[in-house]
């Protein structure tokens, strides 16, 4: 076994996906020395390793790359600047005091101290359990993800003729996938009223390849006792119940779900991090700081993104951020804490600093038009349309804050306010 | 020439397996699923009941209590996840009292220990989160839960270690007599026995139906077991029992062994004995039923679900013994506390086979222990260093949620498992919050490699349940279009 690179760190980063690796990237702007990172899989790139489409990086770096390419350009940059990246290595625990416990293939039980923590663990498939579909368990139901690798990464399909229930993104990009490997796609199928997809995903998965997105549509049962052979498909009333008596079957041999990701959180919550329930992730500071000193997050373990450059962007910050810390240096802390209206989904940071400027992210409930967002009086923005699928993004300058008294901030998106014009 | 072949892999199978196995006889064991335990002994409660619920005029009432003390003995010389942590029979009614009184009367006939009631503050106390509005409750110290599926695994290779041969895959299609003994079709091959023990489940009376020893009928009673978030660990701290109704023991709340919350299971007669299906009703029974006494659990709050088949005979009680046909003998209408008896079971059993003059010497050299799987997620941090030392497999996590090491998974198929809910239900892999979504690609790496198996070959439990396709070579990349 080799000697293992045992020994105190500024900045530990758990989880070499996109969040993981621009952290550290962050961390080496700022000035930190000794980085590392830490990742499960046996190469860095996170889940970007098995999204072989296009259609990454057009903020970041204006150009369209591929889900490998996207992550390449990272891991060489990490290479180039001496962070170290411990692949095939599990991050077990973290300690309250950054003492961090890891077990790996090559070293095997490794003991870390770290100045500060980026945690970047990415997020998990909500399952068919979290959805409670009735019925046999039988084998040709899979998440999307777990579709998504055996098609990209082992060349194998997980059916013939599939149906897919959600219409996130990892499900209209399979559907699209699919049919080009020559399976049958029936249809795709969401519970809600409108689709969880991004536009561009919806025209260019679905409309461009004839497959009928169907809405307001589940699942209510699952035949077949070794492989599935058919669904009961059912239209839902208001409260989200299937109304089993306008039911109909469809025979297939596949049910890929996309029904949501939630992030990663076995370690924050070990750690007693507050939590968000709305985003399902931890609360931070506008330095991306959760309520444990000293510990960050970003990228999907901290709020699901729909775009890696956003992931990006946020995780490089986080590094920065940390690396401030581990070097001794505070920023003055959050003193205005944001409140979310009733259309707002969720919000992230949780809090906000007159002192900077302010990036700041949001999802809405359900699809509104015409509307203004607005945050307390002291900003307002008007929307033409908002979807709960697209995270809107704002940044509020130190101009907009530096003279705001109060201690609460209300963020709210008022629809229909907007007239013609 | 076998002395004594076992139709059926069940727990009550693997556990005549090892008692037989004790004794200089030549014995196997045909399964026809491609590992041991997947019938009902896979999916039921795990409960190793108390002792006093059933009749001590009925066979599941005698062997359910001599059953139940059995259990420390197997668990420690099997190593697998056992704990005593008792039961509470809950009077929500007026009426329900009586019952109490009379659960704990029966039991105390029977010899179970530390019957006592519990008053509504004391229930307070020691289970803060059940509902304000129970009368009483009866504590049963005796009651425990146990991993049913590792039971059956480890029963089964503590009886392969000690001679005892396994055949899984092989259905038994028919019977015929012979002049000194019967031979069994199968399948796949013959295999000639002086006596039979047919422990084939809800299928028993078809097995007993191809001698002609089919003098009872299985009536398949569904199941349905809801398993809830590890949030909800610790909501209940002891196996918590509505007053029951006449065909089940009602609504439970089971704290599994693994610690998470588990709530069913139903009582459902149907007709196929394949039909494993939840559906939205039984949902909506376990929930409404559990909500009466413990108002915080929510139908939100499931992460997987299942059913089971009780094989509930035409008697209503377990029907063991020799059948019309010499050396035929059915184990069968084992329905619950089958889990629980199953250990007396075996020993009644190989009572019986004795006084039917099969010869039972005990072997010098048999090994009551095996040692066991290894469980990583339990090791103390220098059992963890220790193990990754001796194998870097130890130092691979394959399932995140559940904390599986590579290492497990190497040693579930070396010791049987051949597909992905043999690997579930051996290591956990997969049966944690995110149910597979994470560790089924590395799973069926290393089955695949270990067994020298194709991807496309795998399965989820056995022939029919084949999980990936391969590519279709004759669609040119692109699919046409
Ligand atoms: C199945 C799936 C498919 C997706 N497809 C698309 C898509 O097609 N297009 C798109 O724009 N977005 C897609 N997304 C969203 C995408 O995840 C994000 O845009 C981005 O990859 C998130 O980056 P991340 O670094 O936060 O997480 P990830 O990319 O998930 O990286 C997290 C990393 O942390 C590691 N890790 C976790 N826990 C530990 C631990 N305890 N110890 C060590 N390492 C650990 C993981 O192995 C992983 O490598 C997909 C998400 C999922 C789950
Ligand atoms: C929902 C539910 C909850 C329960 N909870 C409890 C509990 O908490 N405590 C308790 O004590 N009991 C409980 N029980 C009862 C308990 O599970 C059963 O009594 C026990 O598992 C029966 O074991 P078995 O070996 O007889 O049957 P099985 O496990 O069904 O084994 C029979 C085996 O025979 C095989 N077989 C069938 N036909 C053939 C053939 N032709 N050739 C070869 N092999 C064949 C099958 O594949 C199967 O593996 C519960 C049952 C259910 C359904």
């Amino acid at each position: 076994m080799k000697s293992p690179p045992q020994k105190t760190y500024d900045v530990v980063v758990v989880g070499g996906g996109p969040a993981g690796l621009a952290a550290a990237l962050g961390a080496g702007d700022a000035g930190a020395e000794d980085i590392l990172i830490v990742d499960r899989e046996t190469e860095a790139g996170g889940i970007l390793n098995q999204c072989i489409h296009s259609g990454f990086g057009l903020h970041h770096f204006k150009e369209e790359l591929t889900g490998p390419e996207y992550a390449e350009r990272f891991i060489q940059s990490v290479l180039s600047r001496q962070i170290t990246i411990l692949t095939d290595s599990y991050v077990l625990n973290i300690a309250p005091d950054l003492h961090i416990e890891v077990i790996s293939g090559d070293y095997g039980h490794l003991q870390v101290q770290a100045k500060s923590v980026v945690l970047a663990m990415g997020c998990r498939e909500r399952t068919r359990g979290a959805i409670r579909i009735p019925g046999f368990r039988p084998a040709g139901v899979m998440t999307a993800g777990l579709a998504q690798k055996m098609v990209n990464m082992k060349g194998l399909l997980p059916g013939r003729r599939i149906a897919i229930l959600g219409s996130g993104d990892i499900g209209l990009i399979m559907a699209r996938r699919l049919m080009l490997e020559g399976c049958e796609v029936v249809g795709v199928y969401e519970l809600m009223p409108f689709s969880n997809g991004l536009t561009r995903n919806l025209v260019q998965c679905l409309d461009d390849f004839a497959i009928p997105l169907r809405l307001s549509t589940t699942v209510a049962f699952i035949h077949g006792r070794d492989r599935v052979q058919r669904l009961t498909m059912a239209p839902i009333d208001d409260q989200l119940m299937p109304i089993l008596n306008q039911s109909w079957q469809i025979a297939c041999d596949t049910l890929l779900l996309s029904i949501g990701l939630i992030p990663e959180n076995e370690l924050s919550t070990r750690l007693r991090l507050k939590m968000d329930p709305a985003t399902g992730g931890p609360q931070v500071t506008s330095t991306l700081e959760t309520s444990l000193p000293g510990v960050f997050a970003c990228g999907n373990v901290l709020h699901v993104h729909d775009l890696v450059d956003f992931v990006t962007e946020e995780a490089l910050r986080a590094g920065r951020f940390a690396a401030e810390v581990a070097r001794g240096r505070r920023r003055p802390g959050d003193n205005i804490s944001l409140q979310t209206g009733e259309n707002i989904a969720s919000c992230v940071p949780h809090s906000l600093s007159p002192d900077r400027e302010q990036v700041i992210y949001l999802r809405v409930k359900r699809p509104l038009k015409d509307c203004v967002l607005t945050i307390g009086d002291r900003y307002e923005k008007v929307f033409r349309m908002l979807i709960p699928s697209e995270m809107i993004r704002l940044t509020l300058g130190p101009e907009i804050l530096d003279r705001y008294f109060g201690e609460h901030l209300k963020i709210e998106v008022h629809p229909g306010e907007v007239k013609n014009g | 020439m076998y002395d004594v072949i076992i139709i059926g892999g069940g727990i009550v199978g693997c556990a005549l397996a090892r008692e037989l196995s004790r004794y200089r006889i030549r014995v196997a064991l045909l399964e026809r699923e491609v590992e041991v335990g997947f019938g009902t002994s896979k999916t039921n409660s795990g409960i190793i009941h108390a002792g006093h619920h059933a009749h001590p005029d009925t066979l599941k009432g005698q062997l359910e209590w001599i059953g139940n003390q059995m259990w420390d003995d197997l668990a420690r010389d099997l190593n697998f996840g056992f704990s005593r942590i008792g039961e509470l029979l809950l009077a929500m009614q007026t009426e329900d009292l009586n019952h109490l009184e009379e659960l704990k009367k029966q039991g105390e006939r029977k010899g179970v220990t530390g019957l006592e009631m519990w008053s509504p503050k004391r229930l307070r106390q020691e289970e803060p989160n059940l509902s304000h509005d129970i009368l009483q409750a009866l504590h049963a110290p005796t009651a425990g839960v146990a991993n049913p599926y590792e039971a059956c695994f480890g029963l089964i290779e503590c009886a392969q270690q000690n001679g005892v041969e396994l055949f899984c895959g092989q259905s038994v299609l028919s019977i015929t007599r012979e002049d000194d003994g019967l031979l069994i079709h199968t399948s796949r091959q013959q295999f000639r026995g002086r006596f039979i023990l047919n422990a084939a489940g809800v299928f028993a009376d078809q097995v007993a139906a191809m001698v002609g020893a089919d003098d009872f009928k299985i009536l398949p009673r569904k199941g349905e077991e809801y398993m809830l978030d590890r949030r909800l660990q610790g909501i209940v701290t002891r196996l918590i029992f509505p007053t029951s109704t006449a065909s089940s023991k009602g609504v439970l709340i089971i704290p599994t062994v693994d610690g998470t919350i588990m709530v069913g299971p139903t009582a459902e007669d149907v007709n196929d004995r394949e039909d494993l299906s939840t559906t939205f009703s039984g949902a909506d029974k376990v929930f409404t039923a559990v909500r009466r006494y413990c108002p915080a659990i929510s139908e939100r709050d499931t992460i997987t679900e299942f059913a089971g088949l009780r094989a509930v005979a035409d008697s209503n009680d377990f029907v063991i013994g020799p059948s019309p046909i010499k050396g035929f003998f059915n184990v069968a209408g084992i329905q619950s506390p089958g889990l629980t008896a199953a250990p007396a079971i075996a020993t009644y059993v190989a009572k019986m086979l004795r006084g039917e003059g099969l010869v039972l010497d005990e072997k010098t050299d048999w090994q009551a222990k095996i040692e066991g799987p290894p469980r990583f997620a339990l090791m103390s941090a220098e059992e963890r260093r220790a193990a990754i030392c001796r194998d870097p497999a130890f130092g691979r996590v394959v399932c995140r949620c559940e904390l599986v090491t590579e290492a497990e998974v190497l040693y579930a198929i070396k010791h049987g498992a051949r597909t992905l809910d043999g690997i579930k239900f051996r290591v956990r892999a997969g049966m944690g919050r995110c149910q597979g979504g994470f560790c089924t690609s590395r799973v069926l790496d290393l089955l695949s490699s270990t067994l020298g198996v194709p991807l496309t070959e795998l399965t989820k439990r056995g022939r029919g349940s084949e999980l990936f396709y391969p590519r279709d070579d004759r669609i040119a990349p692109g699919g046409g279009l």
